[in-house]
Order: structure tokens, then sequence, then C-alpha cells
């Protein structure tokens, strides 16, 4: 009798993309609405956004329940931020309070993929990035999740500078409008989800700018 | 007289002279070539005239969609149609290889082919293979002793049935085959029930999607509507467009001679030595 490894995961997958673009005055933060196991769908309607502060947006793709627990812990302590100090939490302290939440959990990992969107303390639009486990870095546009291999490519094509190693980036926020922002979102997820198969039935666009919060939605193939 | 003996040709079925250099290889750390699969949603019923064939048009490779738009419903005979499941080098190959016998066979016989000798070449190939060959099928025909449906596993087993589904979204099309079944359908409440049920896998299973092809075959006469349902349009799609003039930048150039091969000799007889 050979020998019987573990065949229980306290994980799962539960598919998606999540994208977040920051501009001069502006952050776009968008994600699908699809959860699924394995082939199945389980939801057609899951927002994987939420705003943990004032000026600070999270969107996760991952395992869904770790996600959750996630989301719960740190709207938590930015209860308690708001109590102590009496104001919002800025997104670059989010962004940081993010990275020790998850590195918090280094030996038992949140399987969540993260992107932090916002504006800074001057009002300009900042996104951070992350892996399972806490390491961040703050970047003009970012991409997460099952359709990330997908749409990164194109929007370092069409957004980074020519070569890093000609012409460092130094600033990192891109040169896009608003609305050319949000149509080249709705031009990476209709395309991801073309060939993806864990993304798709429709799109939650966040946007964040000095006149507040706007939402909206756009349909994506339902197959 | 031993060399000889040793290179007489494979008498056919699985050859297992790599497997244990495969294991030895996945031991040290080779990951296995992934296949494309077709992930699919294929299904057949018997209507009144004969029998109607659907399937999606998905090919995927593991999480990706490799094939937008391909097609799983295989020509075996002029009265005789396949889809096939599973992993899509083995459907095309087994499906083309039995093809070309029935051909053979028509030609030797003189007479159009039955869905059951289709049936026998696919299960004993399928077998001798032992579910090496992931392919499974759907076979359907109307022959002169009238309207078959088969469904064909990799391991080599088949069912006769009157109505049949397989593939990753067989559960989702069979609901709606259970619910909606009846014998003595005409043919437009047939293509109607094989177009949902085609649809329930594709919005309902990950590993189908996009269209959906028809296939109707009834005595003397075959219909092979090609994507009769194309559910699944592009949602968006940019008005200004996007332009793509970053070019891979040239880091650097230099140019090395190759040396040269021929040695030309001036003047002179070169080639008297």
């Amino acid at each position: 009798m050979t020998k019987q490894q573990a065949n229980w995961s306290p994980y799962d997958n539960n598919g998606g993309t999540c994208v977040a673009i920051a501009g001069a005055d502006y952050c776009v933060i968008a994600a699908d609405t699809r959860m699924s196991s394995g082939y199945n769908i389980l939801t057609r309607d899951y927002s994987k956004i939420i705003q943990l502060a004032d000026k600070s947006v999270m969107a996760s793709s991952g395992f869904q329940a770790d996600v959750r627990a996630l989301q719960k812990v740190l709207a938590s302590r930015h209860l308690l931020y708001q109590h102590q100090h009496n104001k919002q939490m800025s997104c670059p302290a989010m962004a940081q309070l993010l990275s020790n939440t998850l590195y918090y959990k280094r030996f038992f990992p949140y399987y969540a993929f993260n992107v932090l969107g916002g504006l800074d303390n001057e009002g300009k639009g900042c996104v951070f990035t992350y892996d399972a486990v806490g390491s961040y870095e703050r970047v003009g546009y970012s991409s997460q999740g099952s359709g990330s291999t997908l749409i990164t490519p194109f929007l370092d094509n069409q957004l980074k500078s020519p070569s890093p190693l000609l012409l460092p980036a130094k600033d990192a926020v891109t040169p896009l409008s608003e609305a050319e922002a949000i149509d080249l979102v709705k031009t990476c997820f209709a395309s991801a989800t073309e060939r993806d198969i864990y993304t798709g039935d429709k799109l939650e666009i966040i946007v964040l700018n000095a006149s507040g919060i706007r939402q909206e939605y756009m349909e994506l193939r339902k197959d | 007289m031993i060399r000889e003996a040793m290179e007489m040709p494979p008498k056919g079925g699985f050859s297992f002279d790599l497997c244990k250099r495969n294991d030895m290889l996945v031991k040290k750390g080779l990951k296995e070539p992934s296949f494309l699969k077709t992930g699919t949603t294929i299904v057949g019923l018997i209507f009144k005239d004969g029998v109607i064939l659907g399937a999606d048009t998905r090919a995927t490779e593991g999480p990706i969609v490799a094939d937008k738009n391909c097609e799983k419903i295989h020509y075996m005979a002029p009265n005789i149609y396949c889809c096939g499941a599973g992993t899509a080098a083995d459907t095309e190959a087994v499906t083309d290889m039995v093809s070309s016998q029935l051909k053979l066979h028509r030609y030797h016989t003189g007479r159009e082919s039955r869905v059951v000798t289709a049936l026998s070449l696919l299960k004993s190939h399928l077998f001798s293979y032992q579910g090496y060959v992931s392919a499974a099928l759907v076979l359907g025909g109307v022959d002169v002793t009238g309207p078959h449906l088969h469904t064909i596993y990799p391991h080599g087993s088949t069912d006769t049935l009157p109505f049949a589904t397989m593939g990753s979204g067989s559960l989702a099309a069979m609901a709606v085959f259970e619910s909606k079944y009846r014998e003595g359908l005409t043919r437009d409440e047939g293509v109607k029930l094989v177009s949902e049920a085609i649809c329930s896998g594709i919005f309902n299973d990950l590993g189908s999607g996009s269209n959906v092809d028809i296939c109707v075959i009834t005595q003397g006469e075959k219909e092979y509507l090609r994507n009769h349902m194309l559910p699944n349009p592009r949602t968006y799609i940019s008005e200004k467009g996007y332009s793509f003039s970053k070019k891979t930048e040239v880091l650097r150039t230099k140019i090395t001679p190759l040396r040269e091969m021929v040695e030309v000799i001036e003047g002179g007889d070169a080639m008297e030595e």
C-alpha cells in the first residue's frame, strides 16, 4: 500500500480578476462579479470590492472566505484608528496596515490577492499591489487574479514607459484622463473574459476622485 | 537474425516502453505536458424522423480558452456524425481514423455504413488503449435499420440511449433533457431542446462556452448547422481603439561576420592538385 498524501486543503480558489489604475487626481478600481469553484459558478453577483476608508478602496481575488475575514479585520482596525486619532486613515497608512495584517499570518496565509486603490494625502491617485503574504509596492496600475496574466501585458504596453532600462519611470501615476482610464479598464475585462473561464458575468467599477466616490457596472459574457 | 526480429512493427494497443522512463523523469521534477481538453458539453437525442446532435464550441487549456469557436461535431459517414469530448487530439484522431475505415468498408461492401459498425470500431480501438486515449463520444446516425444514438466512454464501454450528454457540462445538459424530453419530438422541437441543453452547459459550466453547433440527421438527409446560435457576443468594444506603437527597443547592436567557409584560390588551377 503506497503512502497516502493529505488530500484535504483548507483553501479553495473562487477565481476572478481585479484591476486598479491611478491617475493624476483620480483612481479607478475594478473587479468582475463572478464567484466560482472548480468548473461551477457559485454566483454571478458577488462584489470583491470594499471601501475601507474615505479614500481607500480594496479589491481582492482568491479565496473569498479569507478575503471576507481580511476585510473584517481591516474594517475593525480602521474603526479603532478613528477612535484613537479622530480622523480617517490615509491610503498610504491603510497600505501599510494591510501589509502588516497579511504578514501576521505568514505561516497560514490569507489566500487573497489584493490591490488597494485610493487618493494619497496630496489628492493624487495611488495604487498599491500585494502578494498573499504582504509584500507591497506603490505602482501606477496593477492587476491581480486569474485574468491578471492576460491583462498585465496589455496595460504594460499601453501605460508603461518603453523600458525600465532606458527610462526609469519615476512617476507612479498614468497620464490618462479619467474617461480614458475607464475605457481602458472596460476593454481589459471584455478581453480577459473572452479567454479566461473564471472571469465574466458583470464588471464593477469604482471611481474615487476629489468629488467623492462613484460606482458603475458593465455586463460581461456569461459563458 | 536477432536484429531482424527486433525490428518487427508493433502489433497495436498501448506501448508501455516509455512508462518507466516517464516515471523517473516525474520523480526528478519534470512537469508532464498538459493536454488541450475540450471542457465541453455534447448532447444527442432521437426524435421522430432521426437523430439530432449538439455541441458547444469552446476548447480549453486549463483555465484559458484556447479556441473560442472549435468544431466538436465530427463527420464519420454521410449518414453518421460523432460529437467528441475529452482530449482534442484524441477525439480528432479517433474519429478521423474510424471515418477512413468506414469509407473503405463502404467500398468493400457496396452499402451505406451502419451506426453499429462505427460503434464497434470505436469501442474496440478505445478498449485496446485501456483508457489512455481520452475520448468520450456521442455517436449518432440514421441507417437502414433506423435512427441510432450511442455514448462511448474512454475505456471502451458503450450505451444505447434515446437521449445522451457527455463532457464537463453533461450534468447541466442532462438536467434539461430529463425535464423536457419526450418521445416523438418534431424536428423544430428537437432542435430547440438540444439548443436549450447546450446553452445550459454553456452558461452553467465553465469548461463550455461560446456558440451552439447542431447536426440534424434523417433518412437520406443531413443538415450541419454550424453556429446555429451565437448567444455570447463580445460585450464591449472601445470606440477609439488602441494602437500598439511601442516596439521592442534595441539595446545593443553587434555584427559578427561568419568565418569564411570556402577558401578562394586566386587564379591557377585549383582543381588540379
